[in-house]
């Protein structure tokens, strides 16, 4: 039997606005917003709704037969949110249909799991998260921003939980052996490793609506003719293609629709079945393991990360940015965290590559910037007054572990706090019956934590120093210590 | 193949780009192969590189029959001519220019630079041509700029050889559109005669179609390129100071060249930042509006005027520099920003240069957006990696633009309008 498994990839970043250097440090909002608007819904139009009714269509037409895989990051699913709230019950409705299954990814569609363990694990619950609380379901399969993978990726992966990875089928890692089939990790023996078919995607994402490709044009009745000839025991078939694929890069001119609606026709015809990824994985077993030393990708013809850190821009950027991601999570301003999100996107080093200017074309052609210098300044200078706001919150002159055994301090306070004074109620409350006291300490007591912790050791003294801030968590410490005792 | 160039400048006693151009283009030419070149200087100082080009200067050519003997001729002219050439010369006068005033050796005196009687020293200039081109065997006639285009015409003429003319600019750059009718129709002139139009950029090419009104099959644009640095220049060592970014304007202060955006620019960055001086270093006929509006926006200490720099001077400015700047309105290519990146200083440049067109590894912005340039700087002075980057990239990218591909290209020009 053979099957196919359909993932789709939706993401827009949060571009930013021509931002000057004379806005550091006085203007923090950073964000293109005529042009994020004006992007996120011309691609819904000409893309994700027309898209999402197919996809419905086919799904009801062959009798839920039709499978298929999201992958939404949660910075675009923010902006379809804001801009386009008709997608998002479009996708309900999809999901309905239990033939859709959503994945799991970094919610800043980041480059996170290539700099920060943490910050990467806490965003892919994030987007979890956010993917639960819009269509009900919990991801059960990972794939990373632009199927980045290594690896040290998939031990991490494994560690939160997940039973499948995604990821792409990159030659140079592949050698002889064919993507059909499942792999796992070298790392982590109980995942498994689904690889794209980049031969077969391609030929709908790049080569569809080509007439100088000798295969034009492609029908489904051909390509399922492909997929039916593959050797004996080639069980999936991946194609992963981003979701602008119907409709954008191929413009519905080009017939993609009607060529995505007859497939489920012909794959019937040939036995051909659809499956999500989860299906795929609790069904067949992996044939063998697959190791990768340096993280692969899906971009570019070397399949690397070269596109988003190839020159030194680019590191520098990334370098600078993840240097302050200690600091941002050790914050709690809502908005630093959102522009810190936003900021992580890949995007905005793609923006920067200057891998050979010639090839350069495909990186210009989403690029809201001229060139990668022009980009890497707008970002820069964007980074210089967010890493400003991030100095405002902490002074720079504490250490990162001493700010963290501060923070730990003030915060297991409050827990503190809250036993001291169940502690001192009842400790009052026996007071009451013990033998009647002034009343009067009652007023003083309610008004901080420090000075109610007081009452029972040292009254007097210990009371106004709490009023300065080091000093009082000193003293707090000092007030519960003998509080305890 | 046999090719007589008309030229105005030859370095080393060069003052604008037109020399070295002409001179880069030459030498490439020569490297190609089989290209027997004579190039044709109003005024040799004998000081020129020789080797890959026979020089004649329009001064040392008789327009008028002298009796002279041998060794009066090598005292006068023997360092930077053959007397033989004068001999030879001297037995092609085909007219009676007696009414013209000239030397003991029957010659003209040129200027060799942009004079008040610029007009009639062209004049004089085609003249002249008329001999050489009866004397020196050529297959093809070519012109560098329009103040050698009617020697071009005359000697087309006389020769029934193709002409090429070299646009490397035209009128319209020098004035800001403001164009003198003399000289557009020296131009205009120019380029009707050729049988083949070069321009050294695609902005020159589309003012050619335009303004002049040429048909575009017969313009084609053949960029320039730049020559590699001597030893002694990469050997220059400047004293830097590390708390102070520098940042250079080179070049004539005239209105094409766009000062004053430089001088907003700077006003700009320095209003954010301090570590930074702004130098503009040349002269020009906008330098005392220039010092005026600098002391204006009130940042005179951080920025300084050097006047004209020569020779060496131009690189040591250069190489103590960390961010190039050339705002130009109108440049048909402008090759110091090339210099520039072969010393490894990252430049910014206006998107209305010709250069433009091929660079990768610099910062293209309109020349009226002060505010773009002023970021520019800023980035560059501020992030290292925009400074290493740029540098390194640039020095990478500014190798591989050679005259010998430039000359191929000219070569092959050549032989379609001969018709090889």
């Amino acid at each position: 039997m053979r099957t196919i498994c359909f993932y789709f990839q939706i993401h827009q970043p949060f571009r930013l606005k021509r931002y000057r250097f004379f806005d550091i440090g006085n203007d923090h909002y950073y964000y293109d917003d005529f042009n994020n608007e004006e992007i996120i819904r011309r691609i819904a139009e000409r893309s994700y709704l027309p898209a999402n009714r197919a996809l419905l269509e086919m799904i009801e037409d062959s009798g839920n037969k039709f499978k298929v895989a999201f992958s939404i990051s949660g910075v675009a699913l923010e902006q379809l949110e804001m801009y386009v709230p008709e997608f998002i019950d479009s996708m309900r409705e999809l999901a309905k249909t239990g033939c859709v299954e959503f994945l799991s990814e970094t919610y800043a569609h980041s480059l996170a799991s290539l700099a920060d363990p943490e910050e990467f694990i806490n965003q892919v619950k994030a987007h979890d998260d956010k993917i639960e609380l819009l269509f009900g379901q919990r991801p059960k399969v990972f794939r990373n921003t632009e199927l980045i993978y290594s690896d040290e990726i998939a031990a991490m992966v494994a560690s939160m939980g997940f039973k499948g990875i995604i990821t792409e089928g990159a030659k140079h890692i592949l050698g002889w052996k064919s993507p059909n089939y499942l792999y796992t990790p070298a790392t982590a023996p109980k995942v498994k490793l689904m690889l794209k078919n980049y031969k077969l995607s391609d030929d709908i994402t790049f080569r569809f609506s080509n007439y100088a490709w000798n295969e034009y044009p492609l029908t489904a009745d051909k390509f399922m003719g492909w997929i039916g000839s593959l050797p004996e025991g080639e069980e999936v078939v991946n194609l992963f293609m981003t979701y602008d694929t119907l409709g954008e890069l191929q413009s519905a001119e080009t017939g993609i629709f009607g060529f995505m609606k007859a497939l489920p026709r012909f794959a019937a015809d040939k036995g051909i079945t659809f499956s999500t990824p989860s299906e795929v994985i609790s069904k067949l077993k992996p044939v063998d393991v697959i190791s990768v030393n340096d993280p692969i990708s899906w971009a570019d013809e070397e399949r690397d990360t070269s596109a988003w850190l190839g020159n030194i821009l680019q590191k520098e950027a990334f370098e600078k940015l993840y240097s302050v991601a200690e600091r941002v999570r050790l914050c709690s301003d809502t908005r630093l965290k959102q522009d810190w999100n936003y900021l992580q996107a890949s995007d905005h080093f793609y923006y920067m590559c200057t891998k050979h200017f010639a090839d350069g074309a495909v990186h210009s052609h989403y690029s809201p910037y001229d060139s990668a210098y022009e980009a890497f300044t707008n970002y820069m200078n964007v980074l210089s007054d967010f890493i400003v706001r991030v100095e405002e919150q902490f002074p720079d002159s504490i250490e990162n572990e001493e700010l963290n055994a501060l923070i730990t301090t003030i915060r297991n306070q409050a827990a503190e706090i809250e036993v001291l004074k169940k502690e001192l109620a009842s400790a009052k409350a026996n007071a009451g019956v013990v033998a009647e006291e002034k009343p009067a300490k009652k007023a003083p007591a309610k008004k901080k934590a420090a000075p109610k912790a007081a009452p029972k050791a040292e009254p007097k003294e210990e009371a106004p120093v709490a009023e300065e801030k080091p000093a009082k968590k000193a003293s707090a410490k000092k007030a519960t210590k003998k509080a305890e005792k | 193949m046999k090719a007589l160039m008309f030229g105005w400048e030859f370095p080393p006693h060069i003052l604008g780009g037109l020399g070295t151009a002409s001179y880069g283009l030459t030498k490439g030419m020569h490297k190609c192969g089989d290209m027997d070149i004579t190039f044709v200087i109003p005024k040799p100082w004998g000081d020129e590189e020789k080797g890959f080009a026979n020089i004649i200067g329009a001064n040392n050519t008789p327009v008028v029959w002298r009796d002279v003997d041998w060794s009066t001729v090598e005292n006068q002219i023997g360092k930077t001519m053959n007397p033989q050439t004068y001999y030879d010369l001297r037995n092609n006068i085909y007219a009676d220019f007696n009414y013209i005033h000239t030397n003991n050796l029957g010659c003209i005196e040129f200027s060799g630079r942009y004079a008040d009687n610029i007009l009639e020293e062209i004049n004089n200039y085609s003249i002249v041509a008329g001999v050489i081109a009866r004397t020196v065997p050529c297959d093809v006639i070519h012109s560098h700029d329009w103040l050698t285009y009617p020697a071009g015409i005359h000697a087309k003429q006389i020769t029934g050889k193709p002409l090429v003319i070299h646009v490397h600019a035209t009128d319209f750059d020098r004035s800001r559109g403001n164009v003198n009718p003399d000289v557009f129709r020296i131009e205009k002139d120019g380029m009707n005669y050729a049988d083949h139009i070069i321009t050294v950029s695609n902005l020159t090419r589309q003012t050619v179609i335009e303004k002049y009104g040429i048909s575009p099959d017969k313009v084609t644009t053949v960029h320039n390129a730049v020559e590699p640095m001597s030893e002694e220049i990469m050997a220059i060592e400047m004293p830097r100071n590390p708390k102070e970014k520098v940042v250079t304007f080179l070049g004539r202060i005239t209105m094409q060249k766009g000062p004053e955006y430089f001088v907003e620019v700077a006003a700009q960055v320095l209003r954010k930042t301090n570590n930074v001086r702004f130098v503009m270093a040349g002269s020009g006929d906008m330098m005392n509006k220039m010092i005026r509006l600098a002391a204006e926006r009130d940042i005179a200490d951080k920025f300084q005027f050097t006047g004209f720099l020569r020779g060496k001077q131009v690189y040591e400015m250069l190489k103590s520099s960390d961010v190039y700047m050339m705002p130009s309105v109108s440049e048909p290519f402008g090759i110091s920003p090339l210099e520039a990146m072969q010393v490894g200083v990252p430049s910014i440049i206006s998107k209305q240069s010709g250069c433009a067109e091929i660079l990768n590894n610099v910062v293209k912005t309109d020349y009226w957006d002060v505010d773009a340039m002023a970021d520019a700087v800023y980035s560059i002075i501020t992030y290292p990696a925009m400074y290493t980057h740029m540098k390194e990239e640039g020095i990478r990218e500014v190798n591989e633009i050679k005259w010998e591909y430039a000359g191929q290209k000219v070569i092959d020009i050549y032989r379609k309008v001969m018709k090889w």
